[in-house]
């Protein structure tokens, strides 16, 4: 995890004209690296307002109605709005009569981001708060906060620190459970972590139905994402209008973003969504070196020129006509020493490593284009290579019980595109990279038993 | 009112009997795993998708009634 | 008379149906394929002949319950141990019924039933053909002499031999876990060893399964 040192982890300025209340998640600068603990929290953000009352899908309470308002969608990546997900599980209760779950989804699996993480060591009680109105809303009996165990810093330990202190005052009226997810790239999928905390491998299921129908314990589950909570406990402290004052009309808010910028510490830092991207990657005067790229949305992201990169925003309505998404925030900015293919070769080859193994196309295709991929950035590529390339990807977009292979063909065509000049010269042997130390940050061990699921 | 097939690629294990009942909606990869044409079904092909539905060794194929056209 | 030879008739013929339907099953399982035929036809003979099986052995009981030449109640044809005639080979076609309808209603009604649930009834048909065959081996004498003997024991011999078979594949299957390893390493060595890769032929069996 990368909060290792005060001050270098987190930006506390704000960068966008939209607001001047950021950050609003993060602790401000000035406080150091303490995290806060439940006092220090509820002297900054006021007490945990319980709505004490349940709602019904006809009529779901001032909760849900005023995350509907605030235009809240989640921050784990898909950007589902909050009060459909809300809406569904209530719906879902309601009808099928179950009592329902909400699981609070820290299992950051994607190796380049870190803002979950950060946000647990840093304000876990904005995200347990969070759990806490989520729960309420949906008359919940069942609360899960998951994360992982193997991280660099004890987040585990912040969190069970946190818990006892709102043992000790009362506070949560729904116990909470702490629960782990192995390190497995697919673990932080909806389904993978249903399937997991109910006894079974950390590997998705098909979906119908949806987990919001039928979940943890065949009762409707809420998996929401843990900075989506936190700003859901702070939508409940100060309305959907304050929301609304930092991001854009369409896309509301901030988001915690987990910034690459050479090699070193990725640096995480809250922004007002709708915030140019020029911004994120510093030096925003000095136009980009003509083969520099970026890579958005992690590692089911896209590639874009630099150039390109930097006249798009952080929002979808931005990024989506270009082929890329916000996701969970990663913006990746290449180093000019290093070369896009052989980076993107060791990414695709974890990523065909962590495919479950379950779906013929994801599990043929995947380490097929791995190889492929492997021999346009390191050997001498064949006729053929960037032509099963495209096929390949081409055919295992959507037969996958999960997107795990359509994020995998996205970084794979932006890849072709994006470094096509960097094929020529591979092509005829040569590369223009001056460092072959790795830069994207890969786990080391991917799973070889059924044991490394579990 | 339109009905749409679907494949469960977990339970899906390749069998292929699917392709052979109902090619004007599915064929085969160069892996033998099914692509199933996402678009409604046309009139004439119910009595067939039903059999292709029927004959899935795994019940891997389904067919799905949606709303949208 | 007529009744108790044609009961006699029906009975060999549905063991003969049952004997083919557990080979197509077990065919099915592996994906293996009958000559000449289209894939859906494996698993459709193995589902058209289990309801014909299951008419001839209908055939089968009624005839040897209405015949008056030997006594055998209605009830004994599902409870075991309640023949009069020959009790304890009358109770195993008892069982191999009952077995075998639970085997056809769970599978008729498959579309409401868990996987596991399904799968764990459809598991008894390794029992329910077993006992179908000592249940018509030792019930009358026709299948202990001449060719009804010959067909009696080629039915076990095949059928044994399909399930250590069956056995002996499902040994090799790789489990899940184990999958994405071994096909990194295997398309590795491929690209490695420069072998075409190229637009492939239709329906390529060069594949790692999900079985």
């Amino acid at each position: 995890m990368t909060a290792a040192t005060a001050g270098a982890f987190h930006d506390g300025s704000s960068r966008a004209a939209a607001t001047n209340d950021l950050p609003r998640l993060l602790p401000p600068v000035q406080d150091g690296k303490r995290p806060p603990d439940l006092a220090a929290h509820h002297a900054r953000h006021g007490d945990l307002p319980y709505r004490d009352r349940i709602g019904t899908p006809a009529s779901p309470g001032a909760l849900i109605s005023d995350v509907e308002k605030s235009g809240l969608t989640g921050r784990g990546g898909a950007a589902f709005p909050v009060h459909r997900k809300l809406a569904a599980v209530l719906e879902a209760a309601d009808r099928r009569r179950r009592t329902p779950a909400v699981i609070a989804n820290g299992a950051e699996s994607e190796p380049a981001s870190d803002k979950d993480a950060t946000l647990l060591w840093l304000a876990p009680h904005l995200v347990l708060d969070g759990l806490q109105l989520a729960a309420e809303a949906l008359g919940a009996d069942t609360a899960i906060l998951v994360t992982h165990a193997d991280r660099e810093h004890d987040v585990a330990g912040r969190v069970r620190q946190a818990l006892q202190e709102r043992l000790n005052t009362r506070l949560d009226r729904v116990p909470v459970q702490l629960a782990f997810a192995p390190g497995r790239f697919l673990s932080g999928q909806e389904t993978a972590l249903v399937n997991h905390l109910g006894g079974g491998p950390s590997i998705p299921t098909f979906m119908p139905p949806r987990i919001t129908e039928r979940g943890l314990n065949a009762n409707p589950t809420l998996v929401q994402n843990v900075e989506t909570l936190a700003h859901l406990a702070l939508i409940a402290r100060h309305g959907p209008r304050w929301f609304r004052e930092a991001g854009t009309p369409a896309e509301p808010g901030s988001m915690l973003a987990t910034i690459h910028r050479g090699d070193g510490q990725p640096k995480i830092t809250e922004v007002p969504l709708g915030l140019p991207l020029r911004d994120l990657l510093g030096e925003p005067q000095q136009t980009p070196a003509p083969e520099s790229a970026v890579l958005l949305g992690g590692y089911h992201g896209m590639w874009l020129p630099a150039a390109r990169a930097a006249t798009l925003t952080l929002d979808n309505s931005s990024l989506e006509p270009a082929g890329a998404r916000v996701g969970a925030g990663i913006v990746i900015s290449l180093p000019p020493d290093r070369c896009g293919l052989v980076e993107t070769a060791r990414v695709i080859r974890y990523l065909a490593l962590e495919s479950a193994g379950q779906c013929g196309p994801c599990l043929n295709g995947l380490p097929r284009i791995a190889a492929a991929f492997v021999e346009l950035a390191t050997g001498r590529p064949r006729p053929h290579t960037v032509e099963d390339l495209q096929r390949w990807s081409g055919a295992v977009i959507g037969r996958g019980a999960c997107h795990h292979p359509d994020g995998t063909a996205r970084l794979v065509r932006s890849a072709l595109i994006t470094f096509a000049a960097e094929a020529d010269r591979h092509a005829r042997g040569r590369c223009s990279a001056t460092s072959t130390a790795p830069f994207l940050p890969i786990p080391a061990a991917a799973a070889q038993t059924e044991a490394d699921w579990i | 009112m339109s009905e749409r097939l679907l494949v469960n690629p977990i339970d899906c294990k390749a069998h292929g009997a699917c392709a052979e009942l109902l090619p004007e909606m599915i064929t085969l990869d160069e892996w033998g795993y099914p692509i199933v044409d996402p678009r409604p079904l046309p009139p004439g092909l119910e009595r067939h998708a039903r059999t292709a539905v029927n004959a899935c060794p795994t019940l891997a194929l389904r067919l799905h009634r949606t709303e949208a056209p | 008379m007529t009744l108790w030879f044609a009961s006699r008739a029906t009975g060999i013929v549905a063991l003969l149906l049952l004997t083919a339907v557990m080979l197509l099953g077990i065919l099915v399982t592996r994906q293996g394929r009958l000559p000449g035929l289209p894939r859906f036809a494996v698993s459709g003979l193995h589902r058209n002949l289990s309801l014909l099986a299951t008419a001839f052995v209908a055939l089968h009981v009624l005839t040897a319950v209405a015949d008056g030449y030997v006594n055998i109640p209605l009830t004994s044809a599902v409870v075991p141990l309640t023949s009069p005639y020959e009790r304890i080979w009358l109770s195993l076609g008892a069982i191999s019924l009952d077995l075998t309808v639970a085997l056809i209603v769970t599978s008729l009604l498959r579309r409401h039933l868990s996987r596991r649930a399904w799968r764990a009834v459809h598991l008894l048909a390794y029992l329910s053909w077993p006992v179908a065959w000592a249940h018509s081996f030792f019930s009358s004498g026709d299948l202990q002499h001449g060719i009804l003997f010959v067909i009696a024991l080629i039915c076990a011999i095949a059928v044994a031999g399909a399930i250590v078979w069956r056995l002996a594949a499902a040994a090799r299957d790789v489990p899940r876990a184990e999958r994405v390893g071994l096909i990194m390493a295997a398309v590795h060595d491929r690209t490695s060893r420069g072998a075409a890769t190229g637009p492939p032929r239709a329906n390529d069996r060069d594949r790692t399964s999900t079985r």
